[in-house]
């Protein structure tokens, strides 16, 4: 009998580790690897034709912290992620509250706040091109309706990198309110009975009870917002390429214009080890907010 | 005063609705007119499909649209096979190891394909992937979040159902081919959906990985034609975006329901 369990054993062993090694190869290849040539790369130096690669340590993070272009990218990311986060979640749980509130055209409105979310970055940045471009876009017409001047939204420092954030709120709002209706939906009615019978405001309502009932969702979604805050960057390459002067340099553009427009693989890779460990931050605290709900429930 | 702020509420929600869409209505009027017409808001100015004609005409998008369509399929078959037998090894075998290996499988969920471009390149280099559809592909196939998925899916299924298989003869894989993935078809479904939708939207990395209009999908095409070099006018632009967004805005319209419970179900999960 126990020879039998040994031997069940050793098979499920057998398949687990089959059934795994196509994927695990796969990881090992693209994602495990990767990581460690990134953090190995980025302590050699670039190597030309007359000085081959040498090890540097920690010349390329020195480098890039001494280089000015860096932090005004680090500056305009975290501007980036500061305002895109809150606002696009405070869009959603609008959107959200709307969607689920018995209103007129609401199968219309949901679709409408869904739609930006199946279009792909480039197709949004190219529809915003035209509200944007000065003279002719549909901004500057509204603009000169009312007298006012023409504005390179696009073309001038102050503006460019508002214009990228507006873009990108208006590309992920409708996504997030998907999990705030979902959520919406699981409270119980009689809450809102026993408001109503308290004689509740309907802010009031909104703010001790929805809110609140919503809080594992926002922390979900805020995580997701954050992860967006570096990768969503498609958008600069059709509106402002990061310009004018970096004014609109987002991190991860930065690192592929260093590695495949300037050829400078080893800093790139630098900064692609402080993006993973930023990353990994947002990890351990998700890690510690997906224990917290197991608790909760 | 009730009936003032319903008003109230269906006038915000529907004009906020019409702001969201706006981008999206504007670009089919300026596809749909001439140039001076759009720029002018010209209102009661001709239609015409001329935009749309010369779009068509100025890139191959027939191409790409097949290319898209070929890498969107490739990676959904991919990812099917590998996280369907990831999936059932995490969820429902015993081994040595496995809880260490899955822990690993979480952390890919944070190091995101697109951070990895300058090595990842590299490594499609090195397998002589480059500017290859499969090449575009491999790198999302052994997705961590899919394998995830399906775990959860798996866990799921009654181990009575399992049993009873077994009793009739049937060998491990059989099982997992007969009994779980038909009862995991939900999930398949969601997955799918997301998996389509991102990849057809996808633009960074095929971005560096093509280099040729043999490989390169739809978004890497659209911005080429859209190029400020290239001096296509807006009206042309648009009609090129909208060209290029159709088939996906048209499923959705038709599938809302399930787009948006699928994107739910892969969200929560």
């Amino acid at each position: 009998m126990s020879a039998h369990a040994n031997l069940e054993r050793r098979r499920q062993a057998i398949y687990g580790w089959l059934l795994l090694s196509p994927a695990a190869v796969l990881l090992t290849v693209f994602a495990f690897y990767p990581s460690f040539a990134t953090l190995w790369s980025s302590l050699f130096s670039r190597g030309t034709r007359r000085n081959p690669t040498e090890f540097v340590a920690t010349e390329n993070y020195a480098d890039l912290f001494a280089d000015p272009t860096f932090w005004l990218v680090v500056k305009n990311n975290l501007l980036y992620a500061g305002v895109t986060i809150p606002v696009s979640i405070g869009i959603a749980l609008a959107m959200a509250l709307w969607a689920n509130s018995k209103i007129s055209a609401r199968g219309f409105v949901r679709t409408a706040y869904f739609t930006p979310t199946v279009l792909p970055m480039i197709a949004a940045a190219n529809l915003w091109l035209f509200f944007y471009t000065p003279g002719l876009g549909v901004l500057d017409q509204i603009g000169s309706l009312f007298g006012l001047p023409s504005v390179n939204w696009l073309g001038q420092p102050e503006t460019a990198l508002w214009a990228i954030i507006i873009v990108t709120i208006w590309k992920e709002a409708g996504f997030f309110m998907i999990f705030y209706l979902a959520a919406l939906q699981t409270i119980p009615e009689d809450l809102k009975e026993a408001a109503d019978i308290e004689g509740t405001s309907r802010w009031t309502y909104t703010r001790r009870i929805v809110l609140p009932l919503l809080m594992p969702t926002t922390l979900f979604i805020a995580v997701n917002a954050m992860i967006n805050s570096v990768k969503l960057i498609d958008h600069l390459f059709i509106l402002t390429k990061g310009g004018p002067s970096d004014a609109s340099k987002l991190i991860l553009y930065y690192i592929w214009e260093m590695a495949f427009a300037f050829f400078d693989a080893p800093h790139a890779a630098a900064m692609t080890i402080l993006v993973i460990a930023v990353l990994g931050i947002v990890a351990a605290v998700q890690f510690l907010y997906l224990d917290k709900r197991t608790h909760y429930q | 005063m009730k009936s003032l702020t319903k008003f109230m509420d269906s006038f915000g929600a529907i004009l906020l609705a019409i702001i969201w869409i706006a981008p999206l209505l504007f670009a089919f009027w300026a596809a749909t007119h001439s140039t001076s017409d759009a720029v002018n808001l010209n209102l009661f100015s001709p239609w015409t499909m001329d935009n749309f004609r010369v779009a068509w005409n100025g890139a191959p998008w027939l191409k790409y649209f097949l290319n898209t369509f070929t890498l969107v399929t490739v990676i959904l078959i991919g990812q099917f096979i590998l996280t369907t037998l990831a999936g059932f090894a995490f969820a429902q075998l015993q081994f040595p190891g496995k809880d260490y290996v899955f822990i690993l499988v979480l952390m890919q969920l944070f190091i995101l394909p697109e951070v990895l471009i300058v090595e990842n390149y590299a490594m499609v280099s090195r397998l002589g992937l480059f500017d290859t559809i499969l090449g575009v592909g491999m790198p999302y196939m052994a997705s961590a979040f899919g394998i995830f998925l399906m775990r959860q899916a798996f866990k799921g299924v009654p181990i009575e159902l399992h049993e009873a298989a077994r009793i009739e003869g049937c060998g491990l894989l059989g099982i997992l081919w007969r009994v779980y993935v038909p009862l995991a078809k939900p999930t398949y479904l969601a997955y799918a959906l997301v998996s389509v939708s991102t990849h057809w939207n996808n633009f960074l990395w095929p971005l560096i990985v093509t280099n040729s209009p043999d490989t390169r999908p739809l978004t890497v095409g659209l911005s080429i034609f859209g190029a400020p070099e290239n001096g296509v006018d807006i009206s042309v632009i648009s009609a090129a975006t909208l060209m290029s967004v159709a088939p996906l805005l048209i499923a959705f319209l038709i599938f809302q329901r399930q787009f948006v419970q699928a994107f739910l179900r892969a969200g929560i999960k």
